[in-house]
């Protein structure tokens, strides 16, 4: 992959620079977010594959990561909480040249937008869904969200922790069908570039979870990248391996596409076999 | 006319067989229209077909129904109320079934037995709900001949011996009727038929897909729920012969969301549900007001709230429709007022979403959308539907998605079109698209999809006006077919009397209301629903005489023509 990024960049023919996918409206996030690296990623990423800015759309719910398509200079739609996915999911099957690409972060995408995860996985449309994960409720200051540790005690609506087991995004997406798996962290945006342009390229659906640090109400994910580490590559070996990896694991490996599935993405078959007008005939006496 | 009821639990096949009734009675050359109350089981439940067959067109029920056929009794007795029946009237059972429950023989309605499980026993593969079929047909003088053809027609895939079993069973109901004395009272003059192409027969549901496909529709998100199912079982099929597409999915949350996004991408969407799907869909409606994304959802009215009573018709669903979103959220509310008006105000629905950019609300109900009717084909209707959308832009032009225009309208650019690129927000935006919460972009925003619906003109299809004189009923909905006909009774008699039925419930239309309604000194608001909700709407929002009585109640029971008409009586005679 390295080795692809370098040769486009050394032939000197991208028609299409990094700054062609964003927009001039400067983000709402904290200095020091994990945000700002996935959003510069991305830009690379899309860079990289040279897709025509109009042809791309990036859709997402609400939070602090969902506000990511405003800071683009792609087909943008920031709707409402929970349900990127389907929004996301109408586009793509009634517009099925466009690249459609999906945003959001863990409280979005798991918790209120959760059905819709599950759903997206089995319908294995080819969308690429990206998750920032910062394991809080960013946007209305520190709650905990469905990734965050039972014990954590940071916020007065669960002082004495959730005591709610996490919620394992990756292992669930395996289980319910995702055709593509993929952890990558915010602080090593070379390497989330990579990925997030296979994910793109991959069919079918492909789930990015990116550790993105929330500097503000999760300080101690500062330490994120001391604590990360490679994912081994027998991990990705198959399915089986990047089921026992990810329930084993304790959710900071990184850097590898763990399972690449060669399920048909869903798409909708149209015959389009007769006119309008006939369509009253069934109902003719 | 002739109102009949053919009852039986569910799986003995009193709807099939009405519908074979329904459609021999259009092959004869007779208006046929029937409606269906079916219990809760999902099998087994008291089911029944009300059926009122004319030389005339036929839009709503009578007051009461001549004949009651029941197939067997089960609890059909705690359904008396929806099945009035009088002194005149005959009922029909089966004497293996036992008694007349004391609820329905309370009528006063004169008793008749046929058995017709054993008639049906002495034919190989006979079924007792054909036999039935023919006892109505020799009842009502409906052409055996009529009903055999439409028997070859929908069972000839399963074989002669199929076939003949269900045409014997049709001739010896058809027989019995001399056999047991049941009389020629109910008979109907034959009718005119009106010759090929001429008339059809159609739910309200497959009407109002009709419509939404018609309109330009190309894709529907789709969740299961009664009474909506049909509309979207049979735009499931029939979208993909015409090169669109449905797609069943997770639940209504994802239903709506999904049509954001087809509609975002330039495709006409739409998606068909019942009152708590609304509800879960209301957050989003909100979203495609304030992104100012076309699309149409139709409301399958049932009795509320809750999961209320999913089978049977209400016009409670009226106020979320008007008033569920936060926010100010302007947008469109319109409902079809007849079987075929599903068709003419789903497709102008699809257009007027289309044209202004917003979500539009069709408030069918169950009685509408599940009743099935023989009536005249209309004439095809032709809108201009056209999204205005942007064109590329070139180098240096900045495109503006929310662009603040004298109409209100501004181009939408489809994903695709070069230069173009803007992000869909429902955070309050500047012109661009930008997100912001500074007040004049509030105002200018809010200012803007409040005046794109205002200063559009909705033409004369806001409502039907019938009639003239000092007196009117205004009405909406399921209960315009009753008004209608307690209207004629007067119009018959030679009194005057209007019938305004509104079609465009939102925006309002103060000033055609005032129109229609010149002159009336005297106006009876009918509607369905327990808090009467339509007749608050109408204060709401209209100039209203000083003499003003509503008429409403709850579903599922219709309103009936006679208590429309002594409304007016009693409010004369006091």
């Amino acid at each position: 992959m390295n080795e692809t990024l370098a040769r486009t960049c050394s032939t000197g023919v991208a028609a299409y620079e990094p700054d062609a996918y964003r927009s001039d409206i400067r983000p709402v996030w904290c200095p020091g977010c994990g945000d700002y690296s996935v959003l510069a990623a991305l830009t690379n990423a899309l860079a990289h594959l040279q897709l025509p800015p109009e042809q791309i759309a990036l859709v997402s719910g609400i939070g602090c990561s969902s506000r990511i398509p405003a800071y683009t200079g792609v087909y943008g739609l920031h709707g409402v909480h929970g349900r990127a996915l389907p929004v996301a999911t109408g586009l793509k099957l009634a517009r099925p040249d466009l690249t459609v690409l999906v945003a959001g972060g863990d409280g979005d995408g798991f918790s209120i937008g959760g059905n819709h995860f599950l759903h997206a996985c089995r319908r294995n449309a080819d969308l690429t869904y990206i998750v920032m994960d910062n394991q809080v409720y960013g946007m209305t200051k520190g709650q905990a969200s469905p990734t965050t540790a039972a014990d954590w005690r940071g916020s007065d609506l669960t002082p004495d922790g959730t005591g709610l087991v996490p919620f394992q995004p990756l292992t669930i997406a395996l289980a319910a069908g995702a055709n593509f798996v993929a952890r990558c962290f915010s602080g090593d945006p070379a390497n989330l570039t990579e990925i997030l342009v296979e994910a793109i390229r991959h069919p079918g659906f492909s789930v990015v979870q990116v550790l993105s640090p929330c500097v503000t109400f999760r300080p101690e994910q500062r330490q994120w990248k001391n604590l990360v580490r490679m994912a081994p590559a027998s991990a990705g070996a198959d399915l089986r391996s990047a089921a026992r990896h990810l329930m084993e694991d304790d959710g900071l490996s990184i850097g590898r596409v763990l399972y690449r599935g060669d399920r048909a993405p869903f798409a909708v078959k149209r015959k389009n076999t007769v006119e309008v007008e006939k369509l009253v005939e069934e109902f003719i006496l | 006319m002739v109102s009949i009821v053919l009852a039986g639990s569910g799986g003995a096949g009193a709807i099939s067989a009405a519908t074979v009734l329904l459609e021999a009675a259009g092959m004869a050359g007779w208006y046929a229209y029937m409606t269906r109350s079916v219990g809760a089981q999902i099998r087994g439940g008291e089911t029944a077909a009300m059926l009122r067959f004319g030389i005339e067109p036929v839009t709503s029920h009578d007051d009461r129904f001549h004949v009651l056929l029941a197939l067997d009794w089960k609890n059909l007795g705690n359904f008396a109320s929806e099945m009035p029946l009088c002194a005149e009237s005959l009922i029909i059972g089966d004497p293996e079934q036992g008694d007349v429950p004391e609820t329905l023989a309370a009528s006063g309605a004169r008793q008749a037995e046929v058995p017709m499980a054993q008639i049906a026993q002495s034919i190989p593969g006979g079924r007792g709900n054909m036999v039935a079929a023919g006892v109505i047909a020799g009842l009502i003088g409906l052409p055996l001949e009529a009903l055999v053809s439409v028997v070859v027609k929908s069972l000839q895939h399963k074989g002669d011996k199929v076939l003949a079993a269900s045409n014997q069973a049709l001739r010896a109901g058809f027989d019995a009727v001399d056999e047991f004395g049941l009389g020629t009272a109910f008979r109907l003059h034959p009718g005119r038929p009106a010759g090929p192409g001429k008339r059809w027969i159609v739910t309200g549901n497959q009407a109002t897909g009709l419509g939404a496909i018609r309109g330009g529709i190309r894709y529907v998100a789709a969740y299961p729920i009664t009474p909506a199912t049909e509309v979207l079982e049979w735009m499931g099929p029939s979208l993909a012969r015409v090169g669109g597409a449905l797609v069943q999915v997770e639940d209504e949350l994802a239903a709506i969301n999904q049509i954001i996004g087809a509609s975002y991408g330039g495709v006409p969407s739409l998606t068909a549900t019942a009152g708590p799907g609304l509800s879960l869909m209301t957050e989003s409606l909100g979203l495609a007001v304030a992104s100012e994304i076309p699309l149409v959802v139709v409301d399958v009215m049932r009795g509320g709230p809750s999961t209320g009573i999913p089978a049977k018709s209400e016009q409670s669903d009226l106020n979320i429709a008007l008033h569920g979103m936060h926010g100010d959220a302007p947008h469109l509310v319109l409902a079809p007022n007849s079987v075929p008006d599903c068709m003419f105000t789903t497709h102008w629905a699809v257009h007027l979403a289309e044209t202004l950019q917003v979500p539009a609300l069709v408030l069918s109900d169950q009685a509408i959308g599940q009743a099935r009717a023989v009536l005249d084909l209309p004439a095809e209707v032709v809108f201009p539907t056209r999204r205005v959308v942007a064109s590329p832009q070139t180098e240096g032009e900045k495109y503006q998605r929310y662009a603040v225009t004298p109409s209100g309208i501004s181009p939408m650019a489809i994903p695709g079109t070069p230069g173009c690129q803007y992000t869909a927000e429902g955070l309050e935006h500047n012109p661009a698209g930008a997100p912001s919460s500074r007040a004049e972009d509030h105002a200018a925003q809010l200012d803007k999809r409040a005046r794109k619906l205002d200063l559009y003109d909705y033409g004369d299809a806001w409502a039907d006006l019938e009639g003239s004189g000092e007196c009117a009923i205004v009405t909406w909905g399921s209960c315009t077919g009753p008004a209608l006909e307690a209207a004629s009774r007067w119009w018959r008699d030679g009194a005057e009397m209007r019938v305004l039925s509104i079609r465009l419930l939102s925006p309002v239309q103060p000033r055609r209301f005032a129109q229609a309604l010149a002159g009336v000194d005297r106006v009876l608001v009918v509607e369905q629903s327990h808090s009467a909700q339509f007749y608050r709407y109408l204060r709401a929002h209209y100039e209203l005489p000083q003499q003003c009585r509503v008429f409403h109640r709850a579903g599922p029971l219709p309103v009936r023509p006679e208590e429309i008409c002594a409304q007016f009586s009693q409010w004369s005679n006091a």
